[in-house]
């Protein structure tokens, strides 16, 4: 042996690592999503940014259209509208929210789970829905029309209820997580130092919950900024950007300008989901691993105040969604109140009638199926890919990307880029295909933070311990990680269904003669003046996304049945 | 920095099995080994001691491939795999999460790495019950690893990484998640395996009893080089420096000067040191070491060799012996830990504040050229 060693040695070998065969499936199968991603998410965006700069006739033209856009006062005006609506709708909804999860996580109110039920119920419903129903309750003819005081609810007013209405959940799921996380031993701390529970509120409890709030504020911003459904049906004469580029794709067939608008909308959406991202990473060490999670005390009047407060949230929630549902059972409203299913006859209306509704549903399903697939498998490969650093980084980019694209935006890239006769993939556009593909990706940043964050809680030696016993890493994924993470895999497809039966605006540019959707169909009836059909198909859209939770909770309750034995909670 | 020690009982001929040169990992700007060395020999079992961040985890990992090195070789019984993923090396591999897979049982666990190897079914349930009978849980085959409890999942852990008869096992830490007695108990059943296996073993560890009890060399680590390989009574007796021996057990760090061949200064006190200074020439500022079990007080004569008067300030009672700080005004500021066996403190009714006269034995001193 040689004596001590005590100098680097310079004629030491450089390793070059010798790729597995699981490295090498891994690598071709990241190169995959890498194509997949780009061609479902980069080159239609890219098609779109350039697309704004040129004119009709596809000459480039700089920042022509921009100008124009900045000199017509009419579209102009729409970012100031979205803004305004944004942030009244976003205040309101924040705080609502925050007071029904203070409710439901600080207080001992009986019948938190049904209230947390029916909070959700918005998440089942296209955003037309709660326009519609509105239109019936303050409409011209409406129920409760002397309500408004002469003010008229086709408009600002009518936008920002409906907007609330469908944002409420989306605010109340990020608040509830952000004041469950709170540690007992500072509200213990608190108490023994003499804090009033006013001073204890504004010390321990908003602090905590700040980044929840302020991440569901912009959550909300985004989604009322991006939403097309509840403006087109109860905007009236109020213009914002969402309905803006509808009018000028599908009115006017000014694609240029409706790219121009598409790129205006991004703006803000991209600035609140990179406001978010930032908040976000500073969050993470806010809790500790020893948090003693705080279990609040009976305290009649307080826990009945709280209740009063949900039973009215509640009440307006359901409310919503049961005049819908009576407006579609009625003859002819406010002349005719018979009941009847005619509403229902779908075939007799435009919109595609029933073959939307089946339409819907094989959309959805597939979705779930395949996008479940490609985006647990993606995410996967993801997190758990050896070396490959730059491509691994560059589709975690691209992952994440669809957060931030408002799917107006999103449908109207798919037009230009799918619809170009020199795309060899042209022939997906008008097909089944397409929807799926945009719906898939217009939902796939969430659900790949969501198998993300399931994948990590597992031991991240199994890869290891199956690379020491030869075993090779799609047996794992199959006979472990799949198992393991069924919950969440369950999680994620029911999400992509829902969503997929509730969606309107990234899918309404591209749908076509045979492939009618039935979200779709609401805003064709409602456009065509079928308001109680367009309330009757909301009707099936919302039963049907319940149906499938309902069978999800079963499912869900079965797994976690058949697996306790080894599942520890 | 790097010394490459041959085995201390060298007089059997032993086979080289684990041959590591040179081994650099970088991450980054960030250098975790430095041109490591090292020979493992068949059947031995060697603990990586060191501090967090020593590199220890990182050695094991490019060893078994799962982390390859920047640079350097490794050849295992003869055979280059520096470049070979984890997957085409041999060795079985046991983590300090046991990461066992949660939804398969005892058994499936056990045999996760068999089934793909081509065995008949019934071959593996023997191969199975084998090691289930080998780790003394051959009546836990049915239930799933969260029924277990720690103990019992790192012996499952241990099955499932032996069952394929690997030539290596690695050990990363698989004890430092157990509760103390259940850590005694599994350090004993571990040895003993190995005893009966003879399958060559490295465990990477931060506890420096694990290491000394279990390892038949020791590889004390510090920010990525190797400080000492040896024996684990030599890494305690004579640890090559004071890192060493400031990691390993408890050690006296006095700061001092040669004041000749075998005699150095340490405040007012002239010390013999029976080992000699290591050649550092007089004046030399050193560090002196010197456990705290050495110290002796019982029979000490006052104006002995290395004898002086000290305070004892403060006595902690640790079960089995006694802990004391004490001061001496011929040392100036500085404190000296000694441990008292219970007998000594009984016997000479050693009490904090009393005035004793103790010897520090010029053999046990150790001297270290202050860095």
């Amino acid at each position: 042996m040689t004596e001590g060693v005590t100098t680097l040695s310079a004629a030491a070998p450089l390793a070059r690592p010798i790729l597995s065969r699981d490295d090498w499936i891994m690598r071709w199968g990241m190169l995959v999503l890498g194509v997949w991603l780009s061609v479902a998410v980069v080159l239609p965006l890219y098609t779109l940014l350039s697309k704004g700069l040129e004119d009709h006739a596809g000459r480039f033209v700089g920042l022509a259209n921009f100008a124009e856009f900045f000199a017509t006062p009419v579209l102009f005006n729409s970012i100031y509208n979205s803004l305004t609506i944004a942030i009244i709708s976003t205040v309101i909804t924040i705080t609502l929210a925050f007071v029904y999860a203070y409710a439901l996580t600080r207080s001992c109110m009986p019948g938190k789970g049904i209230f947390k039920g029916i909070a959700m119920v918005p998440i089942l419903a296209p955003s037309l829905l709660p326009a519609i129903s509105l239109v019936y309750l303050f409409g011209n003819q409406g129920m409760i029309k002397g309500v408004l005081m002469g003010e008229t609810i086709y408009g600002p007013i009518g936008i920002v209820m409906g907007e609330v209405f469908w944002t409420f959940p989306h605010a109340l799921i990020i608040i509830i997580t952000a004041l469950s996380m709170a540690d007992a031993r500072l509200y213990e701390a608190a108490e023994s130092l003499g804090t009033s529970k006013l001073r204890t509120f504004f010390t321990v409890t908003l602090p905590g919950a700040r980044y929840g709030v302020i991440s569901a504020c912009f959550v909300v911003f985004t989604l009322v900024i991006t939403d097309f459904g509840v403006p087109k049906v109860i905007g009236g004469q109020y213009n914002v950007l969402a309905t803006d580029v509808y009018k000028q794709v599908i009115g006017q067939q000014n694609f240029q300008m409706g790219a121009v608008v598409g790129m205006v909308l991004l703006v803000p959406a991209v600035l609140a989901f990179i406001a978010d991202r930032i908040i976000q990473r500073k969050q993470v060490a806010l809790i500790s691993a020893r948090a003693v999670p705080y279990h609040p005390k009976p305290k009649t009047r307080f826990d009945m105040a709280m209740m009063g407060f949900c039973c009215v949230v509640g009440f307006m929630i359901l409310g919503i969604i049961a005049v819908d549902a009576f407006a579609s059972f009625i003859q002819l409203w406010p002349y005719n109140l018979t009941l009847t299913l005619y509403n229902y006859d779908f075939d007799l209306r435009d919109g595609g009638g029933w073959a939307s509704y089946r339409n819907s549903i094989v959309m959805a399903s597939y979705t779930a199926v395949i996008g479940t697939v490609i985006i647990f498998s993606g995410a996967y490969l993801v997190e758990k890919i050896r070396g490959f650093t730059v491509i691994r980084s560059l589709v975690q980019f691209m992952c994440i990307i669809p957060l931030a694209v408002p799917g107006l935006v999103l449908g109207l890239a798919y037009i230009f880029f799918f619809n170009h006769p020199d795309n060899p993939l042209e022939f997906v556009y008008g097909t089944m295909a397409i929807l799926v593909i945009c719906t898939v990706t217009h939902f796939y940043t969430v659900s790949h933070l969501t198998a993300t964050t399931a994948l990590k809680q597992m031991d991240p030696e199994f890869e290891a311990v199956s690379m020491s016993l030869k075993v090779p890493f799609y047996k794992t994924f199959w006979r472990v990680t799949v198992p393991v993470c069924v919950p969440a895999i369950l999680d994620i497809s029911i999400y992509l269904f829902v969503n997929a039966m509730t969606t309107v605006s990234a899918v309404v540019f591209i749908y076509s003669a045979d492939t009618t959707l039935a979200s779709v169909a609401v805003l064709n009836m409602d456009d065509a003046g079928e308001v109680a059909s367009a309330a009757a198909m909301g009707m099936m859209i919302v039963c049907t996304s319940a149906g499938v939770r309902v069978l999800h909770a079963l499912l869900t309750r079965g797994i976690a049945r058949a697996s306790q034995a080894w599942r520890v909670c | 920095m790097v010394t490459q020690e041959t085995p201390a009982e060298s007089g059997n001929q032993r086979t080289r099995y684990l041959k590591i040169e040179n081994i650099t990992k970088k991450f980054g700007d960030f250098v975790a080994l430095q041109d490591i060395s090292l020979d493992i020999y068949k059947g031995e079992f060697i603990c990586f001691l060191g501090p967090s961040g020593c590199g220890k985890t990182t050695l094991l990992r490019a060893i078994a491939g799962l982390d390859i090195q920047t640079s350097g070789r490794i050849e295992q019984g003869g055979k280059d795999i520096s470049n070979l993923p984890a997957a085409e090396r041999n060795f079985g591999i046991v983590f300090q999460s046991y990461a066992l897979f949660p939804n398969l049982t005892v058994s499936k666990n056990v045999g996760y790495g068999l089934v793909n190897r081509r065995m008949g079914k019934a071959a593996i349930g023997e191969r199975v019950a084998e090691l289930l009978d080998l780790v003394g849980l051959s009546d836990q085959g049915s239930k799933y690893p969260a029924q277990l409890s720690g103990g019992e999942q790192q012996r499952v852990a241990l099955a499932r990484a032996l069952a394929t008869s690997p030539g290596l096992l690695l050990l990363d830490e698989p004890l430092s998640a157990l509760d103390a007695k259940v850590r005694v108990f599994l350090r004993q059943e571990i040895k003993a395996l190995h005893l009966r296996l003879g399958v060559t073993t490295i465990m990477v560890t931060h506890d420096q009893e694990e290491a000394l009890t279990m390892a038949d060399r020791i590889v004390v680590m510090n920010q990525g080089t190797i400080e000492q390989v040896g024996t684990p009574i030599e890494i305690y007796r004579n640890p090559m420096n004071r890192c060493v021996g400031d990691f390993v057990g408890i050690m006296n760090c006095l700061s001092g000067v040669v004041t000749g061949a075998a005699s150095v200064r340490v405040g007012a006190m002239e010390f013999d040191c029976a080992n000699g200074v290591g050649g550092l020439t007089e004046g030399q500022a050193v560090t002196v070491c010197l456990r705290p079990e050495e110290i002796a007080v019982r029979g000490v004569a006052s104006g002995g060799a290395n004898s002086f008067e000290a305070r004892i300030s403060r006595l902690e009672f640790l079960g089995s012996f006694y802990r004391a700080t004490l001061e001496a005004e011929r040392l100036g500021d500085m404190k000296i830990t000694a441990d008292f066996s219970i007998n000594e403190v009984r016997d000479l009714t050693l009490d904090e504040g009393a005035t004793i006269q103790i010897a520090l034995p010029g053999e046990h001193i150790r001297i270290f050229a202050e860095a």
